[in-house]
């Protein structure tokens, strides 16, 4: 076991300095030079000269990069021009917010999600079934911002129930959560769904309806139980995907995470920032992997990850 | 029941393709004693079926224009990005060896990142334009056809008849595109439909984030933004292109499914 966890862990780190090293080639090849953005238009070539310098722009591209290479080791990746701050603390400082809005949602889409799914599985082919089918490909195809600014329309605006915008309060928190969580509750829900449909064929299922406990007892106990593997796989394994939807919620509804941070930095080529937030999202998603893996190994027995996985 | 799909897309081709011919729009134009008018009104240039947003301009030719905006962009996209994805894919899995390797590690490495943050990034980074956009959706659709393909070409290669063209002298490149591509065509087409839902979600959210297509181009994702600041008025600017674009993305989805059964691989990606 923990061999295993040192060798993915050696596999994180060439993936972590790939990524770091695609940021570098990304920011590298865009347009637009970094002391212009710094200085503005109208500075003297002494000043440009000297931030060129400062900046270490006028080195070899190599001596450049190796020189990234160890300001990202120490998780250094310069000053957001536009804060004038250090940009990781300014990005760190984001993530509860965007951790908070993830945590919901997540347990909005696996508590909703397994009802649903337990619901239309356990008696695949009815009318019950089909309905929720229909809503999980409904759910998973409309485009979350569009779903946010509808859930506005009717809940903030028309019934005055909740806040459209920001953050602070719990109310604040259930429509963006709600938002992010539809498309993922129906990822759970159709997981679920196939999965206790296929547990109800097995024999342990009828040895058990035999042994006279109730449909609820033979649904909680045995069919749910042994759904829960692949559920927890998908909701580790979606978290890079829960990100990327974060991304675009937060902005819908003004919520001060990393996501609003980084779209605002993209827009502003605030690339210290866009660079710390980008290498800083992708070691989280790394390492949500792993955990998924080392937990499901835990969950299910038959799983070995000495082998092939 | 199963045409349904196929009657919608055909709509969308149709109205997209053939719409612009019909009914006359310029995204620069405003007419401001048009604002927000909500659907059926009269205006100067006749009824808007669909209203008018805040400058005044027709939201029916908005959702047509932005039909074809993403119907080009959506199938730019997905032509790139196979083309790309099953070369690499076939080349790497019946080849195997360093090319193999050198695939896998860099798969993993694009998949560290949520695909919309690399393709917010890449947008972002270059002077907005259709090019670019294509480019930053390219950049994470191609993987799902690379692991699809090399999948198929690492099984296809064992086979008795590739097997049997190798012992003959048959040259690799002729193996690889005679008898082990015709193989991936199933999987690619149904993989293709599932893409391109995805990419269309993605442009919308793109121009919706303002980091995607220039503003003299027509988007549903741009349309949808513009109308939020007029929610409590005028819902329909922001509520009809949505409406157009869900329409749409559930059509494709419910094709990709049929499709998937019928041919089988998942490579899709979270």
């Amino acid at each position: 076991m923990f061999r295993v966890i040192v060798k993915r862990l050696l596999t994180g780190v060439l993936v972590m300095w790939g990524a770091a090293s695609l940021i570098f080639l990304i920011v590298r090849v865009a347009p637009g030079d970094p002391v212009t953005i710094l200085l503005g238009t109208d500075a003297s070539a002494e000043q440009i000269a000297e931030l060129t310098a400062s900046l270490g722009l006028d080195r070899p591209l190599l001596s450049q990069y190796l020189t990234y290479l160890t300001d990202v080791a120490r998780l250094d990746f310069g000053r957001s021009y536009l804060l004038g701050q250090p940009a990781m603390p300014e990005v760190l400082e984001r993530v509860p917010a965007t951790a908070e809005l993830m945590l919901t949602s997540t347990a909005i889409a696996v508590v909703v999600g397994l009802a649903l799914g337990l619901l239309a599985g356990s008696r695949p082919g009815s009318i019950v079934d089909r309905i929720v089918s229909a809503c999980t490909i409904a759910l998973q195809s409309f485009p979350t911002f569009w779903v946010g600014i509808m859930l506005i329309l009717a809940f903030a605006l028309a019934f005055r129930m909740l806040p459209s915008a920001g953050a602070g309060t719990p109310a604040h928190l259930v429509l963006p959560s709600v938002t992010l969580a539809l498309p993922f509750t129906a990822i759970v829900a159709r997981l679920t769904r196939t999965s206790v449909a296929e547990t109800m064929g097995e024999p342990y299922i009828q040895t058990a309806r035999s042994k006279g406990l109730t449909e609820r007892q033979v649904l909680a106990g045995h069919a749910l139980r042994n759904s829960l593997i692949p559920v927890v796989t998908v909701v580790g394994l979606h978290m890079g995907g829960l990100m990327g939807g974060a991304v675009i919620v937060e902005n819908v509804f003004a919520w001060p995470g990393l996501g609003s941070l980084i779209v605002d930095a993209v827009s502003n080529r605030d690339y210290a920032v866009v660079q710390a937030a980008t290498f800083l999202i992708a070691g989280i998603v790394m390492l949500f992997n792993l955990v998924t893996d080392l937990v499901y190994s835990q969950l299910d027995p038959r799983i070995r990850l000495d082998g092939a996985v | 029941m199963r045409r349904i799909p196929y009657v919608v897309l055909a709509i969308y081709a149709l109205v997209g393709g053939l719409g612009p011919l019909f009914i006359d729009y310029n995204p620069v134009r405003a007419s401001l004693e048009d604002r927000l008018r909500g659907p059926g009104s009269q205006v100067s240039t006749g009824i808007a079926w669909l209203g008018t947003d805040g400058l005044g301009r027709d939201v029916l030719a908005q959702v047509v224009y932005g039909a074809r905006t993403s119907v080009v962009i959506g199938l730019a996209t997905v032509v790139v990005s196979c083309v790309i994805g099953v070369a690499i894919g076939t080349v790497a899995g019946y080849f195997r060896g360093w090319l193999d390797t050198v695939l896998a590690r860099g798969i993993d490495i694009l998949l560290a990142f949520p695909a919309i943050l690399l393709t917010i990034v890449i947008a972002g980074a270059f002077e907005r334009s259709v090019l670019v956009v294509v480019t930053a959706l390219s950049a994470t659709a191609w993987i799902s056809f690379a692991r699809v393909t090399r999948g198929i070409a690492l099984s296809t290669r064992e086979r008795a008849w590739v097997q049997a063209a190798r012992v003959l002298g048959v040259p690799r490149i002729s193996i690889l595109v005679r008898h082990i591509l015709p193989f991936t065509a199933g999987p690619v087409v149904a993989l293709a439909t599932l893409e391109f839902a995805l990419v269309v979600l993605a442009e919308a959210g793109l121009s919706f984030l303002g980091i995607g297509l220039p503003n003299s181009a027509v988007s549903w994702g741009q349309t949808i933004a513009n109308g939020k600041q007029y929610l409590a008025t005028a819902w329909w600017i922001s509520a009809l292109p949505g409406i157009a674009l869900s329409l749409l993305i559930v059509n494709i989805g419910i094709l990709g499914d049929q499709l998937t059964a019928r041919y089988g691989q998942r490579g899709r990606r979270s």
